[in-house]
């Protein structure tokens, strides 16, 4: 035997239907790439390489497709060619160089504070795209190989297309929802509706329920209306979770984005997008994972919405007006020039403000100085995982300088300064003390723990988000620096390069 | 192939998933969502697929529009990817 007959024997499809043997193997190789592509990442040193691997996952993936799938013409009265149709593949191939002059251009002008929205926007593309490929899929079953010749669709493939078209229609919809929220077209405040839990419950029950029928009925109102209620669902979810759970939000939507084509992979029985879906399905979950234990929140509960509207009422008793200490840029300055080891605990503020290329240019004067520069990221500062390393990273801050919480909390006791900029939550020691506090529990950087602790800050009339009083402005060896977090960065700088040493 | 050979697979990339990504360093995870994105719009295979097929129209422009759409991602997605990679740099020493 030799291997071509070996491969179609394996690769003959469950109704029968003869499945290029190549074609097998290369989606098989796709999946293998994509798997080396995120293994890359596991050090900058590597990553570079495994986004080339996940590149030519992807080419292989999509030349073998067009290659077995070109667009045919079959003579009719007026015209014999039979053959390839010109037209079907310049339109094919036109939709491709399209979308890649968008996605260029879009990766190229992006700001990296706004990764969070295009990731966001990223998402809810992948999962559109599910939906029309599920929608054409049970318009054209047959193009598929998922019908038998009297047009009904195979069980097994009505399971699956219907979860493939559900998760793909939220995935869209709830990116929607969390881009407006992060790009700010929208309130990022957690939005409730009453009766909320009961309207989603039933609307998910509805959807399992009609999905569950379709197996019995192909019908185009049943198929329509999984979809309409998907597309409901996915709006209702995401509206009200506030912006501090985005994070958890954009990985659950990245998980999504995974399950939907893992669903589509076993309806066109496409091991490529089979292997994907998983990796991408178990990457958000993941992360979803990480994120929520950061914030010792359970997943149900940021789901369920609404964090920090019962806070507020359980801070507001023990609000009282407490002494703390302003300082000016020359201070900070000067007490950071003096200091043996400065940490620096970057939050969603400093890249709100765009301070972190202000940020490096203070930590590159103080490393003159002599001082020991570090930075501390707390895994949820900013708005998605990861956030402020890739902007610290863009600011050229040496990778090598960023550090974990878990690697980095028993350091601040030795620390004479704590510079933290534009984050709050992370950093309060009430999360360890107090079991009232609704952030109890959340591990935090021991910023207070440092000799001294530099606080920019906007004012202090604003709490952090989760409306939680910080024990950390009043303590004696804490400065607040109230201003714009660039700004203040900007003037520390000068103050450092006119102190002149 | 039958439903049990697919979804071997599919649990067994499941395990695999697993174990690379908590080998993916923090430091990563923007990136790692990024390219996750890019290489999740393998689904342009079925768009393809639905955009070669004669029998109907409807499909066919389904198709094309989910080629386009997966398209910006894959672009997007790998291009962003690599500009965030490059920007991770050692201490000069």
């Amino acid at each position: 035997m030799d291997i071509q007959s070996i491969l179609s024997a394996a690769a003959a499809d469950s109704h029968g239907i003869a499945v290029n043997p190549w074609a097998a193997v290369a989606y098989l190789i796709a999946g293998v790439f994509f798997i080396l592509a995120l293994r890359g990442l596991s050090s900058p040193a590597s990553a570079q390489r495994g986004n080339r691997y996940g590149m030519a996952g992807m080419t292989i993936a999509v030349v073998t497709t067009l290659v077995t799938h070109v667009p045919m013409k079959f003579g009719d009265a007026t015209n014999s060619y039979t053959g390839v149709d010109p037209v079907g593949l310049i339109e094919i191939l036109a939709a491709i160089g399209i979308g890649a002059v968008i996605g260029i251009v879009m990766a190229r002008r992006i700001a990296m504070t706004a990764m969070p929205q295009l990731v966001a926007a990223f998402h809810s593309l992948v999962g559109l795209a599910a939906v029309a490929v599920a929608a054409a899929a049970y318009l054209n079953p047959t193009a598929f190989g998922i019908a038998d010749a009297a047009g009904q669709i195979y069980t097994v493939s009505r399971v699956e297309m219907g979860l493939g078209i559900a998760i793909g229609a939220i995935t869209f919809s709830g990116s929607v929802i969390a881009f407006l929220k992060l790009n700010g077209n929208m309130s990022g405040a957690a939005i409730m509706l009453p009766g909320r839990h009961i309207i989603n419950l039933g609307t998910l029950a509805a959807i399992i329920g009609l999905v569950a029928y379709f197996t019995v009925d192909q019908s185009p109102w049943v198929f329509w209306t999984v979809t309409g209620l998907s597309f409901l669902i996915g709006f209702l979810l995401i509206i009200p979770i506030g912006g501090a759970d985005m994070p958890v939000v954009v990985s659950m939507l990245n998980s999504y984005s995974g399950w939907a084509a893992a669903a589509m992979g076993f309806t066109l029985g496409n091991t490529a997008m089979i292997i994907t879906g998983a990796l991408v399905g178990s990457s958000g979950a993941i992360l979803s994972y990480i994120m929520c234990r950061a914030m010792n929140r359970s997943f149900i509960s940021v789901i369920a919405g609404g964090f920090g509207a019962d806070a507020s009422a359980a801070s507001s008793g023990s609000t009282e007006q407490r002494p703390w200490k302003p300082g000016s840029a020359d201070d900070a300055a000067f007490l950071m020039s003096q200091a043996d080891t400065v940490i620096i605990v970057p939050g969603y503020g400093m890249a709100v403000a765009q301070a972190q290329h202000a940020l490096r240019e203070m930590g590159d004067l103080l490393k003159k100085e002599g001082v020991t520069v570090k930075y501390a990221i707390h895994p949820v500062a900013g708005r998605m995982p990861g956030h402020m390393n890739v902007l610290l990273a863009e600011a050229n801050v040496p990778y090598d300088e960023v550090f974990e919480l878990e690697d980095i909390n028993g350091e601040f006791a030795q620390a004479d300064v704590a510079f933290v900029i534009g984050a709050n939550d992370v950093t309060n020691p009430s999360a360890k003390t107090d079991k009232t506090s609704p952030i109890y529990g959340m591990p935090v950087l021991d910023v207070e723990k440092a000799k001294t602790v530099l606080f920019v800050k906007r004012s202090m009339g604003g709490v952090g988000y989760a409306g939680v009083d910080n024990d950390v402005f009043y303590m004696d060896q804490t400065m607040m620096l109230l201003g714009d977090a660039k700004k203040m960065t900007d003037d520390i700088v000068k103050a450092l390069n006119g102190g002149g040493h | 192939m039958d439903f049990i050979a697919i979804f071997s697979i599919f649990v067994l990339a499941c395990f695999v998933g697993y174990f690379v990504v908590w080998s993916v360093t923090p430091a990563l995870h923007t990136p790692l969502m990024s390219v996750t994105n890019a290489i999740s719009s393998v689904i342009i295979v079925g768009a393809l697929i639905a955009s070669a097929a004669a029998g109907s129209a409807s499909s066919k422009w389904l198709g094309l529009a989910a080629v386009v759409m997966a398209s910006i991602n894959i672009f997007g997605g790998f291009a962003v990817t690599a500009r965030m990679l490059a920007m991770y740099k050692k201490k000069e020493r």
